[in-house]
């Protein structure tokens, strides 16, 4: 139900936050190690990224990534290789996962 | 012209998993080809379960098949994957104009466990690849990874990735591991490209010419480095190694690697001092 001073209230846009995704997948496990791939997906928008939308990584590493406001939710877990796979590659090895919130007036 | 592509493109092929030939095939064949992709006679994802040969499969679409007979295609086809391959499938892939879809990155098709054998998949673009036309992305070196089709669409660029940008006739053979994806087309015009996968029918050792093995180009090429293989970069190598043994029937090596990891002496201590 709607109230009299709603009613009255000064129309204000909502603000609703939104997440910002940013994979940065590093040359080595330290977050300070450099950027060798990328991916960003934005929530807060309805860009789409994609393969080949960039030449130049966003941060040069994760921690570049830290220090611009990014917050870093998962990083690189290590196992060892299975017993004869031990030279054997296959997905990037060290993937980072950073989260951004922003305030976004879409519903 | 040579009848098999040399130790030094044959090493090129093994690092970065594709060898590139810009605008090899001439003007009028491409455009010959280009006439049969808007006619259909050269269409869509045909699988070759029949395994008929050439000149059949290719019956509708006398122009591509000329393509083929290149003395240059055959030289990479003879060196790669030998006599008489067979052909696995051919995709015409078809981009319509203004299409902003960007493929997501993936390799041809199923994780494939095989350590020597390898198929081959020949690219070719009929007619002038601009950047903003897409071309192919590859990614030079990620042929020995092994993933599964669009397991990796998770990831969107890569140092390193190459997009095809290229005159007409351009042709891409690579080996069938290697990761790519199509890219958008902005231009106002169709883009094709044809791309045709090869089965080898003999072991691929001692396919190409050898003449020139122990040029310095030859190793310098199976050490390059990719920087977005990172630390996983000597592991790159180890794998380039074992298939360029293969391919040689030598002992290669760099620096003693394999030739380490080898070393698992059984010469006992006693046997040892009575030799001393």
């Amino acid at each position: 139900m709607i109230t009299t001073a709603e009613r009255t209230r000064p129309t204000r846009k909502k603000q609703h936050l939104r997440q910002q995704l940013l994979f940065l997948y590093l040359s080595h496990p330290s977050p300070a190690a450099d950027t060798i791939a990328w991916s960003r997906f934005d929530g807060a928008s309805t860009e789409e990224h994609g393969s080949g939308d960039g030449e130049q990584p966003p941060y040069p590493s994760v921690l570049a990534a830290m220090r611009d406001g990014w917050r870093v939710i998962q990083v690189a877990q290590q196992a060892p290789p299975a017993l004869g796979l031990e030279h054997r590659t296959a997905y990037l090895a060290y993937e980072f996962v950073l989260e951004r919130l922003v305030e976004t007036t879409h519903a | 012209m040579h009848d098999r592509i040399d130790s030094r493109q044959a090493a090129r092929f093994v690092a970065d998993g594709l060898l590139r030939f810009d605008a090899l095939v001439p003007d009028q064949l491409n455009r010959d080809v280009l006439a049969e992709l808007r006619s259909e006679r050269l269409t869509a994802c045909r699988y070759n379960d029949a395994r008929v040969g050439f000149d059949e499969y290719f019956a509708d679409s006398p122009a591509y098949l000329a393509v083929l007979r290149l003395p240059q295609v055959q030289a990479a086809i003879a060196g790669l994957v030998g006599p008489e391959p067979e052909i696995d499938h051919c995709a015409v892939h078809t981009v319509p104009a203004g299409s902003r879809h960007a493929q997501v990155w993936h390799a041809d098709a199923t994780i494939d466990p095989r350590t020597e054998a390898f198929d081959i998949q020949i690219f070719y673009f009929p007619h002038d690849t601009p950047r903003e036309a897409g071309g192919t992305l590859f990614l030079p070196s990620s042929h020995f990874r092994r993933v599964h089709e669009f397991s990796i669409g998770r990831y969107h660029n890569i140092v390193g990735q190459t997009p095809t940008v290229c005159p007409a006739g351009t042709i891409i053979i690579g080996h069938h591991g290697l990761w790519h994806c199509g890219q958008p087309n902005l231009t106002a015009s169709t883009r094709y490209m044809v791309k045709l996968r090869l089965n080898p029918t003999v072991r691929q050792c001692g396919l190409f010419d050898r003449s020139d093995i122990d040029h310095p180009d030859v190793m310098s090429a199976l050490q390059s480095h990719h920087r977005w293989h990172g630390v996983e970069a000597r592991l790159e190598i180890l794998q380039r190694l074992r298939l360029w043994r293969s391919l040689t029937g030598t002992n290669a090596d760099v620096d003693l690697w394999l030739t380490r990891l080898e070393n698992e002496p059984t010469r006992s201590l006693s046997m040892a001092h009575a030799a001393g």
